[in-house]
Formats: structure tokens, C-alpha cells, sequence
């Protein structure tokens, strides 16, 4: 397995599928009243967040707690830069207390490639920047095998702000690995103008691509992007690219809708299309933990949930 | 009285077209003679077979930092790293603490300079006072001083009509404007140029239009004015063409490249490496191209540095945190010739005759003839070095040619005829 996970691009096809099957045997841990493996017993994981996401950090710190092995949570609000102390000392500092895993979230795009060339802990990205989220796309990657039996074809759109996005990088980069037609929908300013070379197609129109579809992916749509003349209106917005009641009715019957949350109820997604049982969303969340375990098995090595030697 | 023997150096002198193996004598100050069988009498021989001799290189763009931030660099460091790189004449620019738009400043920049004595330093003025784009500064009285080129780098004059009468202005005392073309609205936040690789990397894109609007724009009130616009570190193929047409009308525009722009393109940031965030970005492939293409056929008249050094705790950072700028005197012989296939004469002419000419330089580059200043540089054009495998001279640690190997190593320098660099090393 690899050292660090930066971008899901550093993963074959071989590699996803053996998180995802590593993940399946520790979805089963959560059901059971005792939800703990000793796996990575004595070893430490650091939550290192320089972003505020309570889910992505609660979702890694479960995950490290069920494999028995020490967390500490390292949070800042604002930027390192208003902290004081700058990434680097950081690093020096984690790694001098023996971290053996540094997962890190923060607003820089690149923060893990550069904070790997620091530490000798394996750097897990918990998403950077506008760069990737490689964990958040395991794990839809996992949802979506839960309800389809290959990858091979399957059609999916992710819709929104997609130059903005680390979960849409980070998707089509897996899904497109893993045999599926991605396509990116949203207003062309909000579409990198050479996303098309990430091997994915392109559209502005969500009613034309609707009916095709085995998933449709929303992605949040922040309302500064509004101020920046990235799209008229917010109104307009959820008019072109919200899936509302109506356009749910157009995708096929077994068609997942997906959202990495949190949602904004009523611009990319009406409340009661979020509430439908097509809707995963729920899923992602619950599937996130086992993920992280898988990698953070997988990464570290350990013994398996049934006490067997990483291979 | 001192006499140098330079024996069996191939002379490279493009101001005289001169480019065959010679020897030259220098005596005091000046060139002596220059042929075969010259009066060895009394003159200390140096071997320069197989080197290249050529003038002293001229840069037209360098950050020495001082005043004010004398932790990044200062005249003295700054003064031996251009000395080492081969050059006997430097553009300092004015985006100092306090920034150089009075006569108080750029004085102190000469003394400094004088004092150091490794490199004749011009320091450059500001074109607007506190490179706040707005209010002229003293151009006339400035001009008087000797200052020859005016400039905002990095920031770029935005308003139109301060551009016009900037140039306009500057007509009458024939200095070079030299503008940092980047359109403010379309590169608010950037990080890197706009493309493939901003897209993949998650980086904010900065598109290669938005130097070539102002260039346009530039090109357009050159021509109203009639002054003299000078397009520095060009990094976009549009702008080339852009510059192309411009000569093309008769425009009194010049313009110059870095060596790194020569050399990276955006695919390069790949790893996010600090050392390669520079301002402007590295573009595509066919943006670089454009910019060799550029430089054979003199569109971009000079190479020039854009030496940028920074304190270590501005470049061991995040990405988007990172200060841009590479350092750049001491790599830039051989960045240029790897980048333009080990081409000795143009990359002698775009260092030092056109440089030269662009800032009214009469005692550099060239020609090296009987009577003229020995500012001097003698190099072997094919001796490899790894960049980073002995120290730099400049307090920059943040050159974007770390572990590279670079072909084209500065053995002597020479200015006024008093070596500055004597086989390879700093003499003062």
C-alpha cells in the first residue's frame, strides 16, 4: 500500500478495490455492540485540522478509536498563518511526539504533498484547498458499490461547482479509474474550461443528462461564489442545477442521488429529494468510518478485524 | 600598471558581430588590444582555451531587497552573486522599504553599490510614488540622477491614463518605462497560471490574458505617446506576438524573458514545490515555446533575471502562502543556454549587448574593442554543475534550479579591468 494518501490519482484500480474489500469486513465492526478491533493498538493517528469540519474529523477519529490506536486531535480555526506557528514547525513538532499517522485537513491545496516532504508519519489528506478529498471519494466510491455490482459503465454526473470542488476532483479522478462515465454539470464558469481532459464529458444542461444516469452527485454551491460573478443568482442556480421534486422524477428508478454534505437545502437540493430513500447521504456518512479504517490499516499495516496479518 | 593576457579565448562579442578565438590584452581599465602575437611583455597569462570570452552580462531585472529587507538579500550579497553570474552591470528594482521613488533612496542604493564595488548598479525608480499607481514620481529630476529605467514591478501601473502620461512624460529624458503586465481584476488571487494543471492541482488560475490585455494596452499607448515601453519577465505566447507586431510598426518597445520562464512550464508544480511559485507563472509548453521563438528572433530583446531571493520561512510554507520569485543571478548562464540549445552568441546578445543598449549603457556590453572598459566575463560553456552543490553567493536559498545541472560555468569576471570573479570565486 502506499505511503501517504495525497490524490486519489496515486491509486490503481487494484488499490481501490482492495480499500473498498478491507472496508466491507470493517462495515461490519460498527454493527457490533462492541465496535473495536486492536488492529493498531499502541500507535497514534494526528487529527491535524486546519479547517473547522467536525464530521470529517469525528468520521477519521471514530475510525482510529475502533482500531485501538491513540488520537489526538490537533485543531486551529483560522489559517496557520494567523496561528503563528507556521505547518512546518507543526510537522516537526508531530513528528517528535512519534505520530505514525498525520491526517490533515486545510484550506491550502498541496498542504499534504508539502507537509509529506516533512515528516516521516504517513499524511493522509483529509481534503486541501480546492485540490482533493481522496477519502471522501473511497467512500462514495464504497456507497456506490453497495447498490451496483460493478463500476464497469455505470454513469454518473456530479453537479455544481466543480472548479471549486475537492470532492469533484477527487471523484472523477476514482470513478473514471474504475471504469464509470463521469460527467461534470454545472455553468461553464464553475466547469475548469480543461476538466475534459480529466478523461470525463461536460454539460450545461442537467435536464439532458438526467435520464441517463445510475447516480447524480451534488456538490455544495457556496453562496460567495454568487459576489464573485461566478453565477448570476442563487435563484437562478437552483433553477438550472438544483435537483428539486420535478427533476428527481426524470432520473431512473434506481438512480442514487449523493451529497458529500453539508447540503444547502433548497439551492442544490430540495429538502424532500434529500429525505427520499434513493438518497444515500445518510450511507456516505456511516460508510466514511469503515473507509477510513480500511485505509488506516491498510497504511499503517496492523492486524486484520479477524486478527490476520496485513498482507 | 596592471596588464592580463586573456590567450586563445573565443571572443563572443555580438555589438561588434566579432565570434572567433583570439587573444585579449587589458591593461588597467581597458581593453589593450586584441589578436594573436600581442606584446606579452609584463602581463600575467590566463589560460582561456576552450572558454569563452565575452562582456560583462547586464541585467535589467534584479531584487537586491535593500533597504529593507536586508534578511533576504542586500546590495553587498546581492552585488557578489551578479559578480559570480557573470554580470558588471545590474538593474536594481524599486519595490524596496522604503520603495526607491526619490532621489534620498536611489542614492543610497549607489552608495551601497559603490562601496561593494562588484557590479555597476543602476538602481531603477518607481513609476508612481509609493507604487500605489497613482501619482508620478520624479521623473525628470530622477532621470538626472542617472536613473534609466521606471518601473512598479510587481505591481502593475492599472490605470490607462497614468500609463499615457508615465510614458508620455518619460519621452522627454528618454528613459525606459517598464511595465509588470498584469490586469488586476483577472488575476485577484492567484496562484498559478490557468489551465490543465490549475484545474488538476486546485490551484486558482491566473489566465495567460490577463498579461496580454495590458500588454495590448501598453503597446497601444506606446504608440499614442511615442515613449519607450519595456514589457518585462513576458511569460504568455500572446504577448510575444503582441510584441511582435508592435516592432513590427516601428513602437520604441523591447521587452525581456527570465531564464526560468525559458525553462518551466505550469506541469512543473506538480509536486507544489515553493521554489517554482514565481510571479508571473510558468505557462504551457506552447507559451514557453513561443518565448524561445521570442528570443532567436529578437521580439524579446534581452534575458533577464528577475533574481528574487526570500528568507527560507517565506518558501517553507504552503503553496498559496509562498512568496513568488526565484533567485536567479547565479543560474542564469547556464538556465540560458540549456533553454536555448547552447546557443553562445544569442545568449551573449540577450544578456549583455541588448540589455545594455535597452538602458543607455555605453560602458557595457560591449563592444570589447582597443580603448573601451574591460568589463568582462569568461566562461566554459559546457562545464556541468549541479545548482545547489555549493553554496550561493546570494542570501537566496530559493532557486527554482535546485538539483538541476545546469551546463555553462562563469569563470572570471571582470569589471573595469580589476577581476571581480578570479576562477570561479568572489574577489571581494
Amino acid at each position: 500500500m502506499i505511503k501517504h494518501l495525497l490524490s486519489v490519482t496515486q491509486l490503481s484500480p487494484e488499490d481501490i478495490t482492495r480499500v473498498l474489500d478491507t472496508a466491507d469486513s470493517f462495515r461490519e465492526v460498527g454493527t457490533r455492540v462492541i465496535k473495536k478491533v486492536p488492529a493498531l493498538r499502541g500507535r497514534t493517528v494526528v487529527n491535524l485540522f486546519y479547517e473547522n469540519s467536525t464530521r470529517t474529523r469525528i468520521s477519521f477519529e471514530i475510525a482510529a478509536k475502533r482500531l485501538s490506536a491513540d488520537v489526538i486531535n490537533f485543531s486551529t480555526g483560522g489559517s496557520s498563518v494567523a496561528k503563528g506557528e507556521s505547518l512546518k514547525d507543526t510537522a516537526l513538532t508531530l513528528e517528535a511526539m512519534g505520530a505514525d499517522a498525520i491526517v490533515i485537513r486545510h484550506p491550502s491545496s498541496g498542504s499534504p504533498t508539502t507537509l509529506s516532504r516533512w515528516v516521516g508519519a504517513s499524511v493522509i489528506n483529509a481534503g486541501d484547498g480546492t485540490h482533493e478529498h481522496p477519502t471522501q471519494a473511497l467512500l462514495d466510491l464504497f456507497t456506490i458499490r453497495e447498490h451496483f455490482p460493478a463500476f464497469e459503465g455505470l454513469r454518473v454526473a456530479i453537479v455544481g461547482d466543480v472548479l471549486h470542488s475537492r470532492v469533484a476532483r477527487s471523484n472523477a479522478h476514482g470513478l473514471s479509474r474504475m471504469g464509470a462515465e463521469v460527467t461534470l454539470v454545472g455553468p461553464p464558469t464553475l466547469i475548469p474550461p480543461d476538466a475534459g481532459a480529466w478523461g470525463v464529458e461536460v454539460s450545461h444542461d442537467l435536464d439532458d443528462v438526467l435520464p441517463k444516469l445510475d447516480v447524480c452527485y451534488l456538490l455544495r454551491v457556496q453562496r460567495e461564489r454568487q459576489r464573485q460573478q461566478y453565477f448570476p443568482s442563487v435563484r437562478e442556480y437552483a433553477r438550472l442545477f438544483g435537483l428539486d421534486r420535478r427533476r428527481v422524477e426524470a432520473l431512473p428508478d434506481e438512480a442514487l442521488v449523493m451529497h458529500p454534505g453539508p447540503m444547502n437545502r433548497g439551492v442544490e437540493i430540495a429538502s424532500e429529494v434529500a429525505d427520499l430513500p434513493r438518497a444515500v447521504i445518510t450511507d456516505q456518512v456511516t460508510n466514511g468510518i469503515a473507509v477510513r479504517m480500511a485505509l488506516l490499516y491498510l497504511m499503517l499495516g496492523g492486524t486484520g478485524p479477524s486478527g490476520q496479518e496485513v498482507a | 600598471m596592471a596588464r592580463f593576457l586573456f590567450r586563445g579565448a573565443r571572443l563572443v562579442d555580438p555589438a561588434s558581430g566579432h565570434d572567433a578565438v583570439t587573444d585579449v590584452l587589458v591593461e588597467d581599465e581597458t581593453v589593450e588590444a586584441i589578436g594573436h602575437d600581442l606584446d606579452r611583455r609584463g602581463t600575467e597569462l590566463i589560460d582561456a582555451e576552450g572558454l569563452v570570452l565575452a562582456p560583462g552580462f547586464v541585467d535589467l531585472h534584479t531584487h537586491l531587497r535593500e533597504p529593507g529587507r536586508e534578511d533576504a538579500e542586500t546590495v553587498e550579497t546581492g552585488s557578489r552573486a551578479a559578480a559570480l553570474g557573470g554580470y558588471t552591470a545590474l538593474c536594481a528594482m524599486p519595490n524596496t522599504d522604503p520603495v526607491a521613488d526619490t532621489a534620498a533612496v536611489i542614492l543610497e542604493v549607489q552608495n551601497l553599490a559603490d562601496k561593494t564595488g562588484l557590479v555597476d548598479v543602476h538602481p531603477a525608480a518607481a513609476i508612481t510614488r509609493g507604487l500605489e499607481g497613482e501619482r508620478m514620481t520624479e521623473i525628470g529630476e530622477l532621470a538626472e540622477l542617472g536613473v534609466r529605467l521606471f518601473t512598479d514591478d510587481h505591481e502593475c501601473v492599472q490605470s490607462a491614463q497614468v500609463m499615457r502620461m508615465a510614458l508620455e512624460y518619460a519621452r522627454a529624458y528618454d528613459v525606459v518605462i517598464a511595465q509588470h503586465a498584469q490586469e488586476a481584476t483577472l488575476s485577484e488571487g492567484w496562484q498559478m497560471h490557468e489551465g490543465y494543471w490549475s484545474a488538476t492541482l486546485g490551484l486558482r488560475g491566473v489566465p495567460a490574458e490577463a498579461e496580454a490585455v495590458v500588454v495590448a494596452r501598453d503597446i497601444l499607448l506606446a504608440g499614442r505617446t511615442r515613449g519607450r515601453l519595456h514589457v518585462t519577465h513576458t511569460s504568455a505566447g500572446l504577448s510575444v506576438l503582441l510584441i511582435r507586431q508592435a516592432r513590427g510598426r516601428g513602437l520604441r518597445v523591447t521587452a525581456d524573458v527570465t531564464p526560468h520562464h525559458l525553462t518551466f512550464i505550469d506541469q512543473d508544480l506538480q509536486g507544489y514545490d515553493t521554489n517554482l511559485r514565481v510571479n508571473p507563472p510558468f505557462r504551457s509548453a506552447e507559451d514557453r515555446e513561443s518565448l524561445r521563438e521570442g528570443v532567436r528572433d529578437g521580439t524579446l530583446d534581452a534575458v533577464a533575471t528577475d533574481h528574487a531571493p526570500h528568507g527560507v520561512e517565506d518558501k517553507e510554507v504552503e503553496f498559496d502562502q509562498a512568496r513568488p520569485g526565484t533567485t536567479g543571478l547565479e543560474t542564469a548562464l547556464g538556465a540560458a543556454l540549456g533553454a536555448l540549445d547552447g546557443d553562445v552568441g544569442l545568449a551573449v546578445a540577450r544578456m549583455s549587448a541588448e540589455p545594455a543598449r535597452i538602458l543607455g549603457l555605453d560602458e557595457h556590453g560591449g563592444p570589447v574593442a582597443p580603448g573601451r572598459p574591460a568589463n568582462l566575463t569568461v566562461f566554459d560553456p559546457t562545464a556541468s554543475w549541479a545548482v545547489g552543490e555549493r553554496p550561493f553567493a546570494s542570501k537566496g536559498r530559493n532557486s527554482a534550479f535546485l538539483g538541476r545541472t545546469l551546463r555553462g560555468r562563469i569563470l572570471h569576471t571582470m569589471l573595469r579591468g580589476r577581476f571581480t570573479v578570479r576562477d570561479g570565486e568572489a574577489t571581494g
